[in-house]
């Protein structure tokens, strides 16, 4: 086994672990950790996978700011003593349990059949693919636009924090 | 390296209107507790991106590496957009200033809600799609809760924002598949290669959750279940410019996608499609005859007309695009107009939104009832309205791809409609009732609705105007 | 390739071994004594009468957004930054352009007293 295969299948048994113990979790804050867990274990896999941008991306947006927001939500929403939660199986949990399973089984069947049906164009560059510069340069140049647009985007996304949520209004 | 800062020269719609959100913004926190300033700041903006629209109504060039269409079919469907968001406006300022929520930010995310709707029709790539329906729903999440004080308010936009989201990883794991399988995002390229790609079960699947995605955003049956409470609970204004606004843009993209990219006649796409369509048109109109609230039974109404719109892109021709771009030009005027009525009529805590409140409506505000009468005359499609026409095209549409079963469901169900939509009516003109308006309907308004009226019963007169137009879009 | 990374991966394991091993060392050789007395919250002073998980105020939330949203403005300039040589002028304005946008957002949060504390 060489080196990236290793990396591969440890950091994909932490991944899938932390997310397994992250819905599983009583309370939501041990649910938050395991998330960042996860997602640390990702932006391992981003690095296997040569990029490093998306790596880097994850680990300071996702598992520093998302994170941080998450936290806040919990103790904000602060749902008081978690044990008291039920615990029963109803027919309402068991439906959507039932579909989301079907559907897993649905997608890993196609995907593991249709393997075939990926185009590998761009194998041979993968390896610059995925840094800094050329994420760079395609977002500076063919992808300027959709750029500008993300700025619009998060502006709209400042009104909308602080038209819902600015305790005082004028 | 190519240069595409010029391009924003040339983008002058989308540009116009994005710089007049930002002066709108920048007015409206210059300048405290002066709302009415935003008020004219984003009226203006919506009437200079129209005329830049009007102006690039013919050729069709492609911006910024092919990433955004500039004129033609973008520009009419901007037409449309402009229209509804503009009513909105007009319509909204005496309804806040009522619930004492006259707010400049209000204009300022209806005009984003809007450069989103524009974006999404000018779309050459499945990014700006994705920008577009996110700039566009992220807007309306807020609208729909905008009115903090209100339970059902802050209810219905934390359900439009939930389910928003969850149709937003569809569509992203959509757009992942189809770049996947592609290689590309660009929609000319992919179109290229759909013949070969519409055997590869990635990309179907892909496709299939692009539906998913859309049908959440139009309101189409199995994915429609956000619309009643969402319109119910939203300022009676946001519902019709969600019902209007964001519905149309989302059929623009569609048309983008689904007709003129994949060219998805006779396809299993083109199935899955008719299918949505005629479960929407029974539930809809079904569930719509039980609704005893009015903005419920819009919502119900509006689902119903997704469906009927949804049959002309399962038709996947060019009767199927000028169908829609024809239903949509005139859907967009008649719902806001049955909205704005309501939104008049409507008062402090959810009250008068009942069939009953507006029990001899036409004794006491003769206009009014006649302007609802004609909305609800083209809702259910009775002849000399708009509303007619438009269900003609798309049903037409469906009976030339070989669908018929398609095109009688929906007639089958349009006379459904015609019952709630006329128990409005007898109830307006004869049924003895105190129905009033408590305060005065502003001009503005009222010229507002009675244009989009006048427009019904032009476009319905006359139906060749748009058709025509729209007709010079898809010649190939 | 990969094994660039492992200087990185070797830091981060040193920086986490340290940590570990530093805490446990206390634990081993440290003093231990432990009393009920010393399990109270205090071991003067007033018994604790509810959970220590308050419920937060909205504020806290509104700051948290709107860092995030100007994390993500953050996130562009990277590759901008590494990139910005190549690009020239017009690699400014583009960025020009986008922060001047977010710069109005900005102006709206504060002079909409958002960033206040009140």
């Amino acid at each position: 086994m060489t080196l990236e295969t290793i990396l591969f299948y440890a950091l994909s048994f932490v991944s899938v672990g932390s997310a397994l113990m992250m819905i599983t979790r009583r309370s939501p804050v041990m649910s938050a950790l395991y998330l960042i867990l996860n997602f640390f274990a990702l932006a391992g896999l981003y690095l296997t996978l040569h990029a490093q941008f998306i790596a880097v991306i994850q680990i300071l947006v996702y598992a520093g700011a998302i994170m941080v927001l998450f936290l806040f939500v919990i103790m904000l929403l602060n749902l008081g003593d978690e044990k008291k939660l039920s615990e029963k199986m109803s027919y309402k949990k068991i439906i959507p349990a039932g579909l989301s399973f079907g559907l897993l089984m649905e997608l890993l069947y196609i995907v593991s059949y249709a393997k075939s049906d990926l185009p590998l164009t761009h194998i041979e560059r993968a390896t610059e693919i995925g840094t800094v510069e050329y994420v760079g340069k395609a977002l500076f140049t063919d992808f300027l636009f959709p750029f500008e647009v993300t700025s619009i985007l998060l502006l709209a996304a400042i009104i909308g924090a602080v038209v819902l949520a600015k305790k005082k209004l004028d | 390296m190519n240069n595409y800062l010029t391009d924003f020269w040339q983008a002058t719609p989308i540009v116009s209107l994005a710089i007049f959100a930002l002066l709108t913004l920048i007015v409206d926190a210059a300048g405290k507790d002066k709302p009415v300033l935003s008020y004219w700041m984003s009226l203006i903006g919506i009437v200079v991106a129209a005329g830049f629209s009007v102006a690039s109504l013919g050729a069709s060039t492609p911006l910024f590496n092919t990433m955004l269409a500039q004129g033609g079919y973008s520009s009419y469907c901007n037409l449309i957009f402009l229209g509804s968001a503009f009513l909105c406006i007009v319509l909204s300022r005496n309804y806040l200033e009522r619930l004492q929520y006259h707010r400049g930010e209000f204009y300022v995310l209806i005009i984003l809600a809007t450069v989103g709707m524009m974006l999404m029709a000018a779309a050459l790539d499945l990014m700006i799609i994705f920008l577009g329906i996110e700039l566009m729903s992220i807007c309306l999440y807020v609208l729909a809760g905008f009115i903090r004080k209100k339970e059902k308010a802050n209810e219905s936009s934390l359900k439009y924002f939930l389910l928003g989201a969850f149709a937003t990883g569809f569509l992203l794991y959509g757009i992942a598949l189809i770049y996947g399988t592609a290689g590309t995002t660009n929609l000319a390229l992919i179109g290229k290669s759909f013949p070969q790609l519409s055997h590869n079960s990635l990309f179907m699947i892909g496709a299939g959750m692009l539906i998913v995605a859309f049908s959440f955003k139009v309101a189409a049956v199995p994915f429609h279940m956000w619309a009643p409470d969402v319109y119910e609970g939203s300022p009676t204004t946001i519902s019709a410019f969600m019902s209007t606004g964001a519905k149309a843009a989302a059929f623009a993209v569609f048309v983008s996608v689904f007709i003129r990219t994949f060219d998805i006649g006779g396809t299993k796409l083109s199935d899955v499609l008719a299918i949505i369509a005629a479960v929407s048109m029974i539930v809809g109109n079904v569930t719509a005859i039980a609704q005893n609230n009015l903005k419920r039974m819009l919502a119900y109404s509006s689902i119903a007309h997704a469906g009927y719109m949804l049959s002309g892109i399962a038709a996947g021709n060019i009767e199927g695009e000028t169908g829609i771009l024809f239903y949509l030009s005139a859907y967009v005027f008649m719902n806001i107009g049955a909205f704005g009525i309501i939104s008049w009529m409507e008062q402090q805590d959810d009250k008068k939104l009942t069939f009953d409140d507006y029990a001899g409506l036409s004794s006491q505000h003769p206009a009014v009832a006649a302007l609802m009468a004609i909305f609800m005359f083209s809702l259910a499609g009775i002849p000399p309205f708009a509303g007619f026409f438009g269900k003609y095209y798309v049903f037409l549409a469906a009976v030339k791809a070989g669908m018929t079963w398609l095109a009688i469901i929906g007639v089958l169900t349009s006379l459904i409609s015609v019952y709630y939509y006329l128990r409005l009516v007898v109830l307006m003109y004869f049924r003895d009732g105190q129905a009033s308006i408590e305060e005065k309907v502003s001009a503005p308004a009222m010229a507002a609705i009675s244009c989009a009226a006048l427009f019904l019963i032009v476009l319905g007169l006359y139906p060749s105007l748009v058709v025509d137009i729209a007709k010079g879009f898809f010649k190939i | 390739m990969l094994e660039g990374y492992i200087p990185i991966f070797v830091m981060l394991a040193g920086g986490a071994a340290f940590g570990i091993v530093m805490v446990k060392l206390n634990e081993l050789f440290g003093p231990k004594h432990p009393t009920e007395e010393k399990y109270t919250t205090y071991e003067s002073g007033m018994e604790p009468v509810k959970s220590a998980r308050e419920r937060f105020s909205i504020k806290f939330y509104m700051v948290a957004v709107l860092f995030i949203l100007f994390d993500i403005e953050v996130v562009f300039l990277y590759p901008w930054a590494v990139t910005f040589k190549g690009l020239g002028v017009n690699g400014f304005i583009t960025m020009a352009v986008f922060i001047f946008i977010l710069l109005v957002g900005y102006y709206y949060v504060w002079r909409k007293g958002a960033l206040e504390w009140d």
